[in-house]
């Protein structure tokens, strides 16, 4: 039950999409774009957020592509985790959104609302950060291509008025050796207390986290030291520890010792896995 | 469809009917497949997509009914428990002792229905990757796997 | 007790309710609609221990479709089973986070959620009180100030005053001192766990309206309609003939739904709205935060024993967290210090449980109410002797089981009906688990350790001693029975055992029996509650008992009919008939309304069987001593749970999980079980992961089943039952009862296995991989 009430609009083009969201916050409405819905619809019913419009963005072709094309996979925004899941053009990614959740949730959730949302975790995006992705933006500017880096931070740092259309990954990164962990509390269906996934490019570890801290992250500096293969798995995850971009997170999920144990763990899965492949 | 206001007008597809109801935009599909249409098969266990009792299909793919709004859900085919014409998941979980209080047991057997329509070769894996969507309280699951791994060995 | 003499009892024959629940097609109470019904929503509290400085609703009141709102104030009256300490909604202060403050009535739900939101609470905090242990202290703040003013509403239950003890518990058998010195190996051992929760998939709900004839009718998901009825009119005076109340299906309850909470609040919604219907569902989060919840315990278990392993003496402390109010909290401490010791025999044994106020949600009864948690901290405490003793566990359990001549702690002489047998369900798991010296702990060849532990059980049902329960059975124009009687069918199967307990008795086939599955206070016949495990029993022996008078009345006309005495006849499939020739006889179609001659004239009129049973011979505890009867017999158990450890990442996966219940008479095979699984599953889901977890000021912080996490189906072990028969004189064809039994030695088993498989104490639950790394970082195996 949702006590508030909103507009709903459901556009079936970019530029209606953008159109339709520039009309409503000239009219001062807090509009917001939709996507699976599952996080917009548990935080409204909490009155957590108060949107007065939403904008479906589920029935804009370009956000609903998945395919193979020119050298790249293209992944529209409103594509569902379970049909990634399901179609492993980037291995490593179907992987990742399978650990989200559980599977009639992940038919509705959306990869653009998993990048976007406003959870710690937004799990989707670690093989996005890995791999490199672009990001093709609508707003009122028009459309736009980003790298993933430069809009993945804290939260994601988009315009007001821009969406998320699709994500473009170069294909080339689909057929590099990968690894994924997720470590929960105690049910498999749960929050991550660590997430990992990684590939390892031209003989580079690449890896990305989420759970550890409050945001997802991928750090040049982490993957310097992961690669330092002079020194044991041990040795290098407890630098990684020191190279973290906030505090681990403590909290109800996991104490913040543990979740450092947890990610010491993986750590050296990850390195025992990635190394035993090579030798 | 134009609507500049808080609620609307829509038609829904639901068990091959189409049904006319006026809905608040903010309303789940939950709240006017029961409320509105009735169909008290459709079950609230969290009204937060954390447990599965509310489970439909949206064009035969397990949704939570709590976590879509009707008014996505127009050019749908909606199917709830009411409009499971095929009865041999319902007698499989007969036969099995499949239920108990049954409040789960609609979202289950909908849930399990779509997973023998669209993945008839699911080995054990599938099966749990299917069946962990749905929380019950009463049975230890076990007899609900059996019941769907029967049906699926049978189709086989 | 041979099963091949029955025709319908020890089979399993489908349960009654099945086709209508596969199809969707059960109501459950929030599944009636009501054209006209408004509907009311809780503002809860956000603190868990604050005066209430101020309620502002002004806004709340600016919504349009707003009927009433209700606040403490419009009742300020303390309510409560055991002992009235509670009123429906907060007044002057709120003690746990999530209670209810005030109450919106509207149009719509929509409408009163958006009220209730709008509703401005000023607080000023209180020191909250965390745990049973700190309740204890005394210079721990008062949540109850005036404790002694409350009423006790049922002899046995003993508050103190100017404490945060609801109520306290004393058993004294025997001599402790004398105990201690025979006691060549000692051991002391600790347990601690916080409160979590039923969590059945349907939240609570109730719906109440007061007809202008002042009948109050009241639609309830509850475990006992009676039990609201008799709460709704001492409370609220009005006499219990002008209350109705009605259950329909429930969509489990566990415990959970025999607490009486929504439907006080129903009631008073309604009379703010001049009488009109009124539903109040739970959102689940409400559910969990609002409603009561399943207790918590901080226990203390100390045992003395011979050399040989004979247990000497117990000195236990069970320290209950009852939480805000004490509910059915103040009884669970007092069935808890009845079965103190576990099913062992203990001739000296000094026990004192509490219920403590502390500002937790307030517990009600859970499934085993008082004994999976006592026998977690029991069977922690006789592996932890085992150990020492250098003891195969499962033998230790074994040399000191319970029997027929010993007695309970509260005194209770055993015999060979009233108690089940151990030993039998011991040996019967140690073959099923292939359990010997070199099983119990095995390295895998990836480098984890399986281990296996075990846990013994036993239960009497604490019921009130007028407990109570009946049955009527009318007939219709084919010969088919009809069978009302006020048990709840919450999932566990009771109507179909009843059914099949009338089938049996009146030698009638299945098919011929329809049972009434909804229950009505005002067409019932009474009944205390379906709590207990003690539903087959009790309203079993009433079914019988209208079986037999429909027996006596169906040979009296059949004597018309067929000229002869009653004596000279027999029932059986769907006839009456000369027993030593069977051929003569007359169909009960014939009988069921008046035997009719060819003329037209009819004798004997309808037959309408009637039965009723009450426990008998239960006496409340002694104050001093714990000297009692606390109820009619002990269903005994065994349970065995096997672990795969991972030491490396101290993660573990239970491969195995056991039982092994002397369940008297099993009435119906897979329905029993379909309830030992599912009560292996709560078990473990409770032992391995549930609980509300709190933040420093009793903030509860994973209030839905996202983050209360609960086993998923790809999470269960391998499930093995076996049930072992020694009868109960007295139950229907023997029968105990058994569906609490599944899960009360789970924490136990699970505790034990894991101890033994990381070689360290583990002693609090639930037994998460955190919790098993915390405990292990310094040293384990
Ligand atoms: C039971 C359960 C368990 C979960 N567990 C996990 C987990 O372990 N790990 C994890 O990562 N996630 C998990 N999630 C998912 C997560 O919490 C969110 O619900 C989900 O990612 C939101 O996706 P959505 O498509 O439904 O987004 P929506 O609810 O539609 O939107 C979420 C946010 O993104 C914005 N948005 C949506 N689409 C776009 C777009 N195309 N462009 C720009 N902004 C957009 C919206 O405005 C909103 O702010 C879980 C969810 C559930 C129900
Ligand atoms: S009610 Fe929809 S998932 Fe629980
Ligand atoms: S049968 Fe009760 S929740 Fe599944």
């Amino acid at each position: 039950m949702i006590p508030i009430d909103f507009e709903y609009h459901r556009p079936k083009a970019i530029t209606d999409a953008i159109k339709i969201y520039q009309a409503l916050t000239a009219d001062n409405k807090d509009t917001v774009y939709y996507g699976g819905g599952t996080e917009l619809i548990s935080r409204s019913r909490l009155n957590e957020i108060t949107p007065q419009a939403i904008i479906d963005l589920k029935n804009i072709p370009e956000c609903n592509t998945f395919k193979r094309e020119a050298g790249q996979i293209v992944i529209g925004s409103t594509v569902s985790l379970t049909a990634i899941a399901d179609t492993p053009l980037f291995p490593l990614l179907s992987n990742v959104v399978r650990s989200i959740a559980f599977r009639t949730a992940r038919n509705k959730i959306t990869i653009g609302g998993n990048l976007a949302g406003d959870t710690f975790y937004r799990e989707a995006i670690l093989p996005l950060l890995l791999s490199d992705s672009k990001v093709v933006l609508a707003g009122g500017k028009g459309i736009r291509q980003v790298e993933i880096h430069e809009i993945v931070g804290k939260g994601m740092k988009l315009a007001k008025d821009e969406f998320i259309v699709q994500i473009l990954i170069n294909e080339k990164y689909t057929k590099y050796p990968y690894f994924n962990h997720k470590t929960t509390k105690q049910s498999k269906v749960n929050y991550p207390i660590v997430s990992l996934a990684s590939i390892k490019v031209d003989d580079r570890i690449r890896i990305a986290f989420s759970g550890v801290c409050p945001f997802p992250f991928r750090l040049r500096e982490i993957e310097d030291i992961m690669n330092n293969s002079a020194e044991s798995p041990g040795e290098r995850a407890r630098k990684v520890i020191d190279l973290l971009p906030s505090a681990i997170l403590n909290d109800m999920h996991a104490s913040r010792e543990y979740r450092e144990f947890v990610l010491k763990q993986s750590l050296c899965k990850l390195l025992e896995h990635v190394e035993r492949r090579v030798s | 469809m134009e609507n500049i206001e808080t609620g609307q007008l829509i038609k829904l597809t639901v068990n091959e009917q189409s049904k006319e109801i006026y809905v608040r935009n903010s309303e789940t599909l939950l709240h006017t497949l029961r409320e509105k249409l009735g169909l008290m098969g459709v079950k609230p266990g969290c009204y937060n997509g954390d447990c599965g009792s509310c489970t439909v299909l949206i064009d035969g793919i397990p949704i939570n009914a709590c976590h879509i709004l009707s008014v996505e859900a127009v050019g749908y085919q909606i199917m709830t428990i009411e409009g499971l014409k095929d009865q041999t998941i319902p007698e499989e979980f007969i036969k099995n002792w499949a239920i108990q209080c049954g409040y789960c047991t609609p979202g289950f057997i909908l849930n399990s229905y779509a997973l023998v329509q669209n993945n008839p070769d699911a080995d054990d894996a599938a099966i749990d990757e299917w069946l962990e969507s749905n929380i019950c309280r009463c049975t230890g699951y076990q007899e609900i796997k059996e019941s769907v791994k029967n049906i699926l060995n049978v189709k086989r | 007790m041979n099963s091949n003499n029955f025709s319908v009892v020890g089979k399993s024959v489908p349960r009654v309710d099945i086709a209508d629940k596969a199809s969707g097609r059960t109501k459950y109470t929030n599944d009636l609609s009501s054209p006209g019904m408004l509907h009311a929503k809780l503002h809860i509290s956000d603190r868990a221990h604050a005066m209430i400085h101020s309620i502002n609703l002004k806004k709340a009141w600016e919504v349009s479709g707003v009927r009433a709102i209700i606040t403490g104030e419009s009742f300020p009256f303390p309510v409560g089973p055991l002992l009235a300490d509670r009123p429906p909604l907060a007044l002057k202060k709120v003690r746990y986070f999530g209670e209810p403050i005030a109450l919106v009535v509207a149009d719509t739900e929509q409408q009163a959620k958006k009220a209730a939101m709008l509703i401005e609470v000023v607080y000023e905090d209180l020191p909250v009180v965390n745990s049973p242990s700190e309740a204890l202290k005394s210079d721990t703040p008062l949540i109850h100030e005036d404790l002694g003013s409350y009423k006790v509403q049922v002899k046995g239950v003993y508050p103190v005053p100017n404490t945060n003890i609801a109520n306290l518990t004393k058993i004294r058998k025997g001599n402790l001192e004398a105990g201690w010195k025979n006691s060549d190996v000692k051991i002391d051992s600790k347990v601690s766990f916080g409160p979590s929760d039923h969590a059945a998939l349907e939240t609570r709900s109730a719906r109440a309206e007061i007809k202008p004839s002042g009948h109050v009718i009241v639609h309830t998901a509850s475990q006992g309609p009676f039990y609201v009825r008799k709460l709704l009119s001492q409370f609220f005076h009005i006499k219990p003939g002008m209350i109705t109340v009605h259950t329909p299906a429930v969509g489990g309850a566990f415990g959970g739904k025999g607490a009486v909470q929504l439907e006080f609040l129903a009631y008073l919604a309604s009379r703010a709205v001049g009488g009109k219907l009124v539903n109040l569902q739970n959102s689940r989060e409400e559910d969990l935060m609002a409603s009561p919840v399943h207790i918590g315990l901080e226990a203390r278990v100390k045992l003395g024993a011979t050399q040989e392993g004979k247990l000497q003496a117990a000195e236990i402390e069970y320290l209950f967290d009852g939480g805000a109010y004490s509910d059915t909290g103040a009884g669970i401490s007092k069935a808890a210090a009845s079965d103190c010791t576990g099913p062992y025999s203990i001739e000296n044994v000094y026990c004192d449980s509490y219920c403590m106020y502390t500002n937790h949600p307030y517990a009600t009864s859970f499934r085993g109410f008082g004994h999976p948690e006592l026998t977690f901290a029991i069977e922690r405490a006789m592996d932890k002797l085992a150990e020492k003793l250098n003891m195969d566990p499962l033998e230790l359990r074994l040399l000191n089981a319970i029997k027929p001549g010993d007695t309970t702690p509260t005194q209770v002489h055993l015999n060979a009906s009233n108690i089940g047998d151990i030993s039998a369900c011991l040996l019967r798991m140690k073959e099923m688990l292939n359990w010997n010296p070199d099983t119990q702990i095995m390295k895998t060849e990836d480098g984890k350790i399986r281990a296996k532990g075990i846990s013994c059980l036993w239960k009497t049902s604490s019921t009130p001693p007028n407990a109570t329960a009946g049955a009527v059975l009318t007939f219709n124009t084919d010969g088919s029975v009809n069978l009302s009687c006020a048990a709840i069918e919450v999932g566990q199967g009771t109507k179909t055992v009843l059914a099949q307990i009338l089938a049996e008795k009146m030698k009638m086939a299945m098919k011929d029996i329809h049972v009434k599955l909804e229950v009505n206070t005002h067409h019932d016949p009474h009944q205390w509650k379906t709590v207990a495990s003690s539903t087959t029993y009790i309203a079993g022996r009433a079914v019988m008992a209208a079986a037999d008078d429909a027996i006596t009345q169906l040979k009296k006309i059949g004597a018309v009919a067929l000229k002869c005495l009653p004596d000279d006849l027999e029932v059986g499939n769907s006839r009456v008939y000369v027993k030593d020739s069977p051929e003569y006889g007359v169909k009960i179609t014939d009988l069921a309304v008046g035997y009719k001659y060819p003329d037209g004239n009819t004798v004997g009129g309808l037959v309408l069987g009637e039965g009723s049973y009450n426990v008998r011979h239960l006496t409340p505890l002694d104050p001093e001593t714990g000297f009692g009867k606390p109820g009619p017999q002990w269903a005994v158990g065994v349970q065995a749970v096997e672990v795969e450890f991972n030491p490396e990442d101290f993660t573990y996966r239970v491969l195995k999980s056991a039982t092994v219940l002397d369940a008297g008479k099993v009435i119906n095979p897979q329905a029993a079980i379909g309830q030992m699984r599912g009560g292996m599953y709560m078990g473990l889901s409770w032992a391995s992961r549930e609980s509300f977890i709190f933040d420093g000021h009793g903030k509860i912080l994973n209030p839905q089943l996202r983050t209360y996490d609960i086993l998923r189906s790809s999470e269960i072990p391998e499930y093995l039952v076996d049930f072992v028969e020694t009868p109960l004189v007295d139950g229907p064809y023997g029968a105990r009862g058994m569906g609490e039994y599944g899960v009360i030695g789970m924490a136990g088993a699970l505790g034990n296995a894991l101890a033994k498989a990381c070689g360290t104490d583990l002693y609090q639950l639930p037994l998460t991989h955190e919790r098993i790394w915390g405990s292990m970082k310094g040293g384990g195996r």
